[in-house]
C-alpha cells in the first residue's frame, strides 16, 4: 500500500517517482523523498524478508545486494535506488522447490534460530561468495564481522558457509 | 516403539520459511487502514510533569489522534504484579508497577508521556517534536546505596524510602559456624546493568473489528495466555473475544516475557477507540530504555571455611536494583539468593537483600534471571579461598560437592517457584572430572600456561559450577490431531523464538503416531489455536510443554491402536504404526 | 528511528550540485555512501532541508597519478574500489593497509574516501592518514576551486575548512617514494569499531639507511586527526633503532590529547599510542630497508 511512502501536503516533503528492479522484476513507484529503501521494500513491495534490527548501519540485518553489493538498505533512500537492481532474500532461492546452497548450507549447519538476521547473513554472504569462491575461515569470518546475531554464536554460521563455498564449487 | 527421532540430529522444520524470508514476523503484518504509533518518551530520569500539550500535534496533517494518561480516563491504572512475592517469614514488599502513560511524574527515561498515531511512523515521529512537555527535573537516584540514604529523593513519594523489598532467608546457624572457621573471606562484588537486545526489538500490531466484536493482536511476547487474559480483563472482553498471536519472534531472552508493557496496554486500548489497526513498532533506541533490563546487585559476602576448604557457612547481604517500577516481584533477587548455593554442601547459609528502586528501567529476567549473580559470587569466593588455602580451584569445588547419594538434597529456603529448594537428582564430580579432561585443564596449568606467561601473556582458564532450577511450572498444554486428511497438526500455548519447537515438539509427536517429522504441522502461541499455558521462559518449553505434547500425542496413538484394532478385528498389541500407516505385525497388505 | 522530512535531489552535473549548495548553505548536505549521514538523519540529529545526491556524478570516482608523484583519487571513490585498485596498492600502502580496518564490508561497499574526510571525524582512519602524508584537498564551490593542506583541512572534531558552499571533489596524496615503507596499525574491542587508537607512519630513508623524513599521525587521540609532530621529527637525520623508536614512542605519548570514553580511559589510550608507535615504526622501518 504505497499511500503510506506518499507524502501530505507537509512544507518540506517531496516525492519521486522511481522505477527499481528488484529480484528481477521492475517496479514504478512514488516515494517520498525521506522513505527508506528497508521501509520501501518491506512496505511498500511487501518483501518482507528484508529485516530491520537498527537503522544505524550496525547490526547488518537489513543488508540486500545493490548493483549486486552488499548494503545497509536502512542507510539508502529508496529514492537512490532509481534505475538500479536490488535483490533481497526473497530472489536468492533458485525455484520455489530448489533453495540455493547458501540457504541449503544455513539449514543443514544450522545456522538460525529465530532467523531474524539470517536474511542479512545470506545476501551478505552471497556478494562475498560470489567475489571470493575458495575462502578461508579468517575471511569467511572478516566477511561475517558486519552482520550481529544474538541467537547462535556464529560458529555454525561460519560452517555453513565454509560448507557452502564447497558446493558450490561443485 | 523404538525412539526414531526424538535425539537424533534432523533438519528444522521452519528453516524454509525463515531462510527465504517467508516467516511472518510482527512488523510484517500489514493490514488496511493501519495507523502507527510513535510514543513521547522522558528525556529525565526523574521529573514532576507539569503539563503536556498536544495540541499542535494533533493539528498536525496525517496525524490521527494523540493521547495522554488523561485521554485514557478509568482504563489507565498501574499494571498488575505478575509474579506475587513467594511467602518468605518475615520479607517485606511494597508493589509499585509500571503505567500505560505517566500521570504527575516521570521515574525512568524512556517512560512513555504520549502516544502519536499517524498515518505513518515517519508522520508520527514529525509529530512528536510538536508535543510540548514541562517537567520539573527531580534528583535522580541512581546509586545504589546512596538511594538507601535518609535525605535520599523518593521515587515513589507514597513509600517513605526507597526499599522495594527486604528479605532473609537463613539456613543452620552462620555466625555459629564462622565462629568455628579456620578462614573467612570477605569481599564486596558488583554486578552490572545490561540490556537483551535482541536483534528483533518488541512490536504489537492490534486490530479491533467492531463488527466481528473480536480483537487480534500480534505481538513480539514470549506469554501470549497471559497477554490474552490481561488485556480481555482490562478492556472489559470476554477472553474468547481476544486472540493474541506471537508469530516468529526475532529472539525473546526473557525481556519479552515482560507482560503489560505500556505499549502493550495503550496500543489495543487506541485501537479499540479507532476502531482502526494500529501498529507500534520499538525502534532501537527506544529498545534501550523502553524494554526491561537486568542486572544491577551489589553483594558484600563472606564465605567460613575449614583449612581444608570445606565450606562452613556463607552469608550474603546484597542489594538488588528493580528500577522504577517491581512488576516481576523478587523473582530476580529470589534467583540470585539460591542459586548461590550451587551443587555445594552449605550447611549454614544466612543472605539477605534489599530491593532497591532507582531512576532507571525497570528490571525483569534477562538470561539466566538472576542466577548468574549468585553464582558469580559463590565461584568467586571459591576462587578466592582456593588462592588463599593454596588449593587448586577445581579441587575446593569437588570437596563441597554434594555427594551423589545425598539426592534429593533439600536447601530449605524458599525458591521462585514458592517452595524450598530442593535438588532431585546430581552427580557432581564425574561431570567435573570430565570437563576438566576434555579442556586439557591439567596440561594447561602445568605447560601451556607458564609457557605463556614466559611470554609476558597472561592467560587463564575459569572453573564455574552451578545448578539451575529449570521446567519451572505451573503447567503447558497440547492438542494432536489427526485430521480428515490423515496429516497430523500438533497446537501449544507457549510461543517460539528461535527455540525450534517446530521440529522438537514435531519429533515427539512423529514418534508416538509413527510419522515423518516434516509431516506434523505446528503451531505455537496463538491463543486461537491452544486456549491456555503459561509461556516460554525459564528453559521450561521442552520439559513442561513437550510433555504435554507426548501425553497428548500418546492419547491420540491410542485412540489410533483402538480403532485400527476393530478395524482389522485383531488385539492392539498386534499392531505397529509407522511411515503413517498402522499395520498388523507379519501380515503383509494389512 | 525516521529522518525528518527533506527534498531531495539526484545531481546531474558538478555544477548543478554546488549552484544547489551555494543556494542553499548549511541547510543543504551533500549525499555521498551515506554511512555517516545517513545514521545521524535517522536519529535526527541532522535534520537538512535539501539532500544533494551526488552518487551520480561518477566523473568525480576514480584513482589517478597525477604529475609523476602524486596520486589523486575523487572524492566519490568508494572503498570497496579503493581495496581492488592496483594504483592504490602500489603508490599508497599506508592507506591500503588502513582500509580493511574501517567499518565492515557493506560500509565500505557504498563508503566514499571524500565523504570520511569531510566528516571529519577524530576516530576516523583516513583523516590521520592524508595527514600524514601531507595530502591536499580539493573544494569546489560555484566561486572557484582551491587546494587545503591537510593541516589546515582539519579543524576539530567534526569539523573542516569547507564553506558551507564548498564541496571536497578531490584528494591528493604524495605516491609513496622508493626507500620508504609505511605502516598503519590500530587496535580496536571488535573488527569494525573505530579505533581506540590508530597510527600511521610513514618512513623515508636516504642512501645510507639514514632517516630521511618520518611522519606519524594518529587517530581518535585528540579532537581531530593528530600529526606527532615532535615525534617525527626525533626521527629525522639518523639510523632508527631501538632507542630511537623508543623516544619516539614517549614523545608521541607526551604530544597527544586523547579524550578516554566508554571503550578506554585517557591513560589506556596513551598507553596504547605508545605501544602502537613503536610497532609502526619499527615495521616501516623494515618495509623501508627492504624497498618498500
Amino acid at each position: 500500500m504505497s499511500g503510506r511512502s506518499v507524502a501530505t501536503d507537509a512544507d518540506n516533503t517531496d516525492t519521486h517517482d522511481i522505477t527499481v528492479t528488484v529480484n528481477g522484476t521492475p517496479y514504478r513507484r512514488r516515494v517520498e523523498a525521506r522513505l527508506l529503501l528497508s521501509d520501501f521494500l518491506r512496505h511498500d513491495l511487501t518483501l518482507a524478508g528484508t529485516h530491520v534490527g537498527c537503522e544505524h548501519g550496525v547490526c547488518g540485518a537489513c543488508t540486500v545486494l545493490f548493483d549486486g553489493a552488499a548494503v545497509r538498505s536502512c542507510l539508502m533512500f529508496a529514492a537512490q535506488a532509481d534505475g538500479h537492481a536490488i535483490v533481497t532474500v526473497e530472489g536468492l532461492a533458485l525455484d520455489r522447490e530448489h533453495l540455493h546452497p547458501l540457504q541449503e548450507a544455513m539449514r543443514d549447519c544450522h545456522g538460525l534460530q529465530c532467523g531474524y538476521c539470517t536474511p542479512g547473513i545470506l545476501m551478505t554472504m552471497k556478494a562475498f561468495l560470489d567475489e571470493t569462491p575458495q575462502p578461508d575461515e579468517a575471511q569467511i569470518r572478516e566477511a561475517l564481522s558486519g552482520n550481529l546475531c544474538r541467537c547462535t554464536g556464529y560458529q555454525h554460521i561460519v560452517e555453513a558457509m565454509a560448507l557452502a563455498a564447497q558446493r558450490l564449487r561443485k | 516403539m523404538a525412539t526414531r527421532n526424538f535425539g537424533a540430529p534432523i533438519r528444522r522444520n521452519e528453516d524454509k520459511r525463515l531462510l527465504t524470508g517467508q516467516a511472518l514476523f510482527v512488523d510484517d503484518v500489514e493490514l488496511p487502514g493501519m495507523v502507527h504509533a510513535a510514543f513521547l518518551r522522558s528525556n529525565l530520569a526523574h521529573a514532576a510533569i507539569r503539563s503536556i500539550d498536544v495540541g499542535a500535534a494533533r493539528a498536525r496533517d496525517g496525524v490521527v489522534a494523540v493521547y495522554t494518561a488523561e485521554d485514557l480516563g478509568p482504563y489507565w491504572a498501574p499494571g498488575p504484579l505478575l509474579v506475587p512475592p513467594p511467602p518468605i517469614a518475615g520479607s517485606l514488599f511494597h508493589q509499585r508497577t509500571q503505567v500505560p502513560l505517566a500521570k504527575d511524574k516521570v521515574r525512568h527515561v524512556g517512560e512513555p508521556l504520549a502516544v502519536v498515531l499517524a498515518q505513518s511512523r515517519y508522520l508520527a515521529e514529525d509529530a512528536l517534536a510538536d508535543i510540548v512537555v514541562e517537567l520539573d527535573p527531580l534528583p535522580a537516584v541512581v546509586d545504589l546505596e546512596a538511594a538507601l540514604a535518609d535525605d535520599a529523593a523518593r521515587v515513589h513519594e507514597d513509600l517513605r524510602g526507597n526499599v522495594a523489598a527486604h528479605v532473609r532467608q537463613t539456613r543452620g546457624n552462620y555466625a555459629a559456624a564462622r565462629a568455628r572457621a579456620d578462614h573467612v573471606i570477605g569481599r564486596r562484588f558488583h554486578y552490572d546493568h545490561g540490556a537483551s537486545s535482541p536483534i528483533e526489538t518488541r512490536g504489537i500490531v492490534a486490530n479491533w473489528d467492531a463488527r466481528a466484536n473480536q480483537l487480534t493482536v500480534w505481538d513480539t511476547t514470549q506469554a501470549p495466555v497471559f497477554l490474552r487474559n490481561g488485556l480481555a480483563a482490562m478492556l472489559g472482553l470476554s477472553e474468547r473475544q481476544v486472540r493474541v498471536i506471537a508469530p516468529f519472534v526475532g529472539g525473546g531472552f526473557g525481556p519479552k516475557i515482560m507482560l503489560f508493557y505500556p505499549e502493550e496496554v495503550v496500543i489495543p486500548w487506541a485501537a479499540r477507540k479507532l476502531n482502526r489497526p494500529i501498529k507500534w513498532i520499538e525502534d532501537r533506541l527506544e529498545h534501550f530504555f523502553a524494554t526491561t533490563q537486568e542486572r544491577g546487585q551489589t553483594h558484600d559476602a563472606e564465605i567460613a571455611l575449614t583449612r581444608d576448604g570445606r565450606i562452613l557457612g556463607i552469608k550474603d547481604v546484597f542489594l538488588h536494583d528493580t528500577g522504577a517500577y517491581n512488576p516481576y516481584g523478587l523473582t530476580v533477587p529470589i534467583n540470585s539468593q539460591c542459586t548461590l548455593l550451587g551443587p555445594y554442601v552449605v550447611p549454614n547459609y544466612d543472605s539477605t537483600f534489599t530491593a532497591v528502586f532507582t531512576n532507571k528501567p525497570i528490571v525483569t529476567p534477562y538470561r539466566g534471571a538472576g542466577r548468574q549473580h549468585g553464582v558469580f559470587v559463590m565461584e568467586r569466593l571459591l576462587d578466592i579461598a582456593a588462592r588463599e588455602l593454596k588449593l587448586d580451584r577445581a579441587e575446593i569445588r569437588r570437596r563441597n560437592f554434594i555427594p551423589p547419594d545425598a539426592f534429593p538434597y533439600n536447601n530449605e529456603i524458599i525458591y521462585q517457584d514458592f517452595a524450598p529448594l530442593s535438588y532431585d537428582s546430581g552427580n557432581y564430580e564425574p561431570v567435573l572430572d570430565k570437563s576438566l579432561a576434555m579442556i586439557g585443564y591439567e596440561r594447561f596449568l602445568a605447560e601451556e600456561q607458564p609457557r605463556l606467561r614466559a611470554q609476558g601473556r597472561h592467560v587463564g582458564i575459569g572453573v564455574t559450577c552451578y545448578v539451575e532450577g529449570t521446567g519451572i511450572g505451573p503447567y503447558e498444554g497440547a492438542k494432536v490431531q489427526v485430521q480428515s486428511n490423515g496429516k497430523v497438526s500438533l497446537a501449544t500455548g507457549i510461543g517460539t523464538q528461535g527455540q525450534g519447537h517446530f521440529t522438537s515438539f514435531a519429533q515427539i509427536v512423529a514418534d508416538q503416531l509413527g510419522v515423518e517429522v516434516a509431516d506434523v504441522d505446528v503451531v505455537t502461541g496463538d491463543t486461537d489455536q491452544f486456549y491456555w499455558g503459561a509461556g516460554t521462559f525459564a528453559s521450561r518449553g521442552a520439559v513442561v510443554a513437550g510433555n504435554a505434547v507426548n501425553e497428548a500425542a500418546k492419547v491420540v496413538r491410542q485412540k489410533i491402536l483402538k480403532l485400527a484394532a476393530e478395524h482389522f478385528e485383531c488385539a492392539e498389541q498386534d499392531l505397529e504404526i509407522a511411515d503413517g500407516a498402522v499395520s498388523v505385525v507379519g501380515v503383509p497388505g494389512q | 528511528m525516521k529522518p525528518a522530512p527533506f527534498r531531495y535531489v539526484a545531481a546531474r552535473s558538478l555544477e548543478q550540485a554546488l549552484q544547489l549548495k551555494a543556494e542553499h548553505g548549511d541547510e543543504a548536505r551533500f549525499l555521498a555512501g551515506g554511512q555517516s549521514l545517513v545514521p545521524t538523519m535517522n536519529f535526527r540529529l541532522t535534520q537538512p532541508a535539501l539532500l544533494i545526491d551526488i552518487n551520480p556524478l561518477t566523473a568525480c570516482a576514480g584513482v589517478k597519478k597525477s604529475g609523476g608523484q602524486s596520486v589523486r583519487i575523487g572524492a566519490l571513490t568508494r572503498y570497496r574500489s579503493l581495496e581492488r585498485d592496483t594504483l592504490t596498492a602500489r603508490n599508497l600502502p599506508l592507506l591500503h593497509e588502513a582500509l580493511p580496518h574501517i567499518a565492515h564490508p557493506q560500509i565500505r561497499n557504498r563508503g566514499t574516501i571524500g565523504g570520511n574526510l569531510a566528516h571529519a571525524d577524530p576516530a576516523s582512519e583516513m583523516p590521520a592518514i592524508v595527514l600524514a602524508l601531507a595530502g591536499r584537498l580539493r573544494a569546489q564551490s560555484v566561486r572557484g576551486e582551491r587546494w587545503i593542506a591537510a593541516a589546515e583541512f582539519f579543524t576539530g572534531a567534526l569539523s573542516t575548512a569547507l564553506e558551507p558552499d564548498e564541496m571536497l571533489t578531490e584528494v591528493e596524496l604524495p605516491a609513496a617514494p622508493s626507500r620508504s615503507g609505511a605502516c598503519f596499525i590500530e587496535v580496536a574491542r571488535r573488527r569494525g569499531d573505530f579505533a581506540i587508537i590508530g597510527v600511521a607512519c610513514t618512513v623515508e630513508l636516504d642512501g645510507d639507511g639514514r632517516c630521511r623524513q618520518a611522519r606519524i599521525g594518529l587517530c581518535n587521540a585528540g579532537d581531530g586527526p593528530v600529526l606527532a609532530k615532535k615525534a617525527s621529527a626525533s626521527l629525522n637525520g639518523g639510523k632508527i633503532g631501538a632507542a630511537e623508536i623508543a623516544e619516539a614512542a614517549a614523545l608521541v605519548q607526551s604530544e597527544i590529547d586523547p579524550g578516554g570514553n566508554v571503550h578506554a580511559s585517557k591513560d589506556y589510550q596513551r598507553h596504547i599510542a605508545g605501544v602502537l608507535t613503536a610497532r609502526a615504526i619499527e615495521t616501516a622501518n623494515e618495509r623501508a630497508q627492504r624497498g618498500h
